[in-house]
């Protein structure tokens, strides 16, 4: 009976995930690539060795780290002290709620285009504002590394922190009221009572969540991609996922992308192992 | 707010939190109303440097452009397809197997879960691009077909999670209760857990069909055929003409965010109670 319940999504899995995931990792010894699809020859590590010789190869993972932690640490503030904002016994609350959880429910591929076209150096919204109402001098966000990759950053920062968002509402409305009572009592502060009771009675919540943030922002091509036109100024804004996809659908390189993509799992699967076992994210039990 | 400081705090603090959340709001919807307000612009509008969010001589011309003179109905119809499939196919085998996971205690069901875990550290490339060789070699690039098995590759392992995460919350006497009045495993599972496991199935469905409805690099690989365009391939081919299209683009994404965002806000109650994240125990 209980295959049933199981079969028909493993049957699933395996042919769309476990059987792809182990052709990649062939394909990952071979020379693949658009014009030996089929005869190819087998390379055994040579790719991997590639990977390590790729002269940006620190660089564009220098520059995933920042972005991964840029985004997740604005996405944190932001979400964090906005749900308490809109956890106050206020009118309209549900408005404000509605309205500021926006970016999450568009098309992320929309909002990307959208941004990138608020960031146009003669016609975008940015540096209209800048010139107009701070009589700033204009950017020119995409002829300048820096810029360019402060602009998809920007714009996932708006884009990400709805997530945190709801998810702190969540947890916020399960602290029991009369912990804060308590502490009022006691005569506490507001930031003792943030530190001491808001932040470890949300870390359940923002646990997972944290975790996963981190997989989708390091992972998430679409902004990059869409916002830089992708990866101007010449290859410049690159996270790893990018340059792998650029490598594997651009450049055709198909068993270097394929032996690219394990690398980028690696690093991934030790850093959620490495966290999970810190934070005990998965619990005791299992 | 301690209470020492009396009235004129409260109103005070009041005040301040509604300050700062009309500025929060205002910077976060400003990129969709500015959207909404290229959509406007007429023809001889398109370079401008105004910050007026209803352009001067506003009219609707891009939107019947887009809606009459592109392909925009093709684009949808493919979106639709794919988009429905891939949460048929994510509620039916997550709602199921969920359920397993949840319920049975079957040899393998850790490594299971954990390598449904695992699978989200996958970077896009990794299922991607040994897909798109195999699809290659079955003749399956540029057909629909091709996208909605990526899109369920991508999208399975999550909903399964979501699912069995639910699952967990739901007490299990309900069922045993139900089966010692004589219901069969299946009656309990179809009759009492699945009717309450309404915000999760919801949720399911919903993170399923915005993964087919709104995925652009994997259709852009997949589909070349400008026949078989979803709508994120279609809206990209007219903003990559930024120069003579800007206005169309825009009323496409309009047309295309009202439908999703409306449904994302009337489901957003069940986002809370949906995912449980807190649920990825056990």
């Amino acid at each position: 009976m209980i295959w049933f319940f199981l079969l028909p999504s493993a049957v699933v899995l395996l042919l769309v995930v476990f059987y792809p995931f182990l052709y990649n990792l062939y394909i990952s010894t071979t020379n693949m690539g658009l014009y030996t699809i089929r005869d190819y020859s087998i390379k055994g590590l040579q790719n991997y060795r590639d990977i390590f010789l790729e002269k940006d190869l620190w660089y564009y993972f220098g520059k995933t780290l920042i972005w991964t932690f840029v985004n997740l640490f604005f996405h944190m503030v932001l979400g964090i002290s906005i749900a308490m904002l809109l956890n106050t016994q206020i009118k309209g609350r549900g408005v404000f709620r509605a309205l500021l959880i926006l970016p999450w429910a568009m098309p992320q591929y929309i909002s990307a285009l959208t941004w990138k076209g608020m960031f146009n150096y003669q016609y975008g919204a940015i540096n209209l504002i800048l010139t107009k109402f701070f009589h700033l001098p204009a950017i020119e966000w995409f002829s300048n590394a820096t810029w360019a990759f402060i602009a998809p950053i920007l714009t996932n920062i708006w884009l990400g922190f709805p997530f945190i968002m709801v998810v702190t509402l969540g947890g916020l409305q399960s602290i029991p009221r009369d912990l804060y009572e308590a502490a009022d009592i006691d005569g506490a502060s507001p930031v003792r009572k943030f530190f001491s009771i808001t932040l470890p009675m949300l870390k359940p919540v923002l646990t997972p969540a944290i975790i996963l943030g981190t997989i989708w922002t390091f992972n998430n091509i679409n902004v990059i991609w869409l916002v830089t036109d992708r990866g101007l100024p010449a290859d410049k804004t690159h996270i790893l996922v990018t340059y792998v996809y650029k490598a594997a659908f651009t450049y055709y390189r198909y068993g270097y992308a394929a032996a690219f993509s394990v690398f980028i799992f690696a690093l991934l699967f030790a850093f959620s192992l490495f966290y999970i076992k810190k934070t005990n994210a998965l619990g005791e039990e299992r | 707010m301690a209470p020492r400081h009396g009235r004129s705090g409260k109103a005070f603090k009041t005040a301040l939190v509604y300050l700062l959340l009309a500025v929060i709001t205002l910077i976060t919807v400003y990129p969709i109303v500015q959207i909404f307000g290229i959509s406007l612009r007429p023809a001889n509008e398109l370079y401008s440097t105004s910050l007026r969010i209803i352009p001067e001589n506003a009219s609707f011309k891009a939107y019947r452009v887009v809606l009459f003179e592109k392909d925009f109905f093709t684009w949808l119809r493919n979106s639709m397809i794919v988009a429905l499939s891939v949460s048929i196919f994510g509620v039916t085998l997550a709602s199921t197997s969920g359920y397993a996971f949840s319920r049975f205690r079957f040899r393998g069901r850790k490594a299971g879960m954990i390598s449904i875990l695992v699978t989200q550290m996958f970077p896009a490339t990794m299922l991607l691009l040994p897909l798109y060789i195999l699809m290659a070699k079955f003749h399956l690039v540029d057909t629909l077909l091709g996208i909605i098995i990526a899109y369920t590759a991508t999208a399975l392992p999550f909903c399964i999670w979501t699912m069995k995460g639910y699952y967990d919350t739901i007490p299990i006497e309900l069922e045993e209760a139900a089966m010692i009045d004589g219901t069969t495993r299946f009656g309990a599972f179809f009759r009492v857990t699945m009717p309450l496991s309404a915000p999760a199935l919801v949720i399911t469905a919903l993170f399923s069909f915005m993964a087919g409805w709104s995925e652009f690099i994997v259709a852009r690989v997949i589909i070349n055929r400008q026949g078989l365009y979803t709508l994120p391939l279609g809206l990209e081919s007219l903003s990559s003409t930024f120069q003579t299209e800007w206005a169309n683009y825009a009323a496409g994404s309009v047309i295309v965010c009202i439908p999703v965002v409306v449904m994302f806000l009337l489901l957003s109650r069940f986002l809370i109670s949906g995912l449980t994240l807190g649920g990825v125990k056990g």
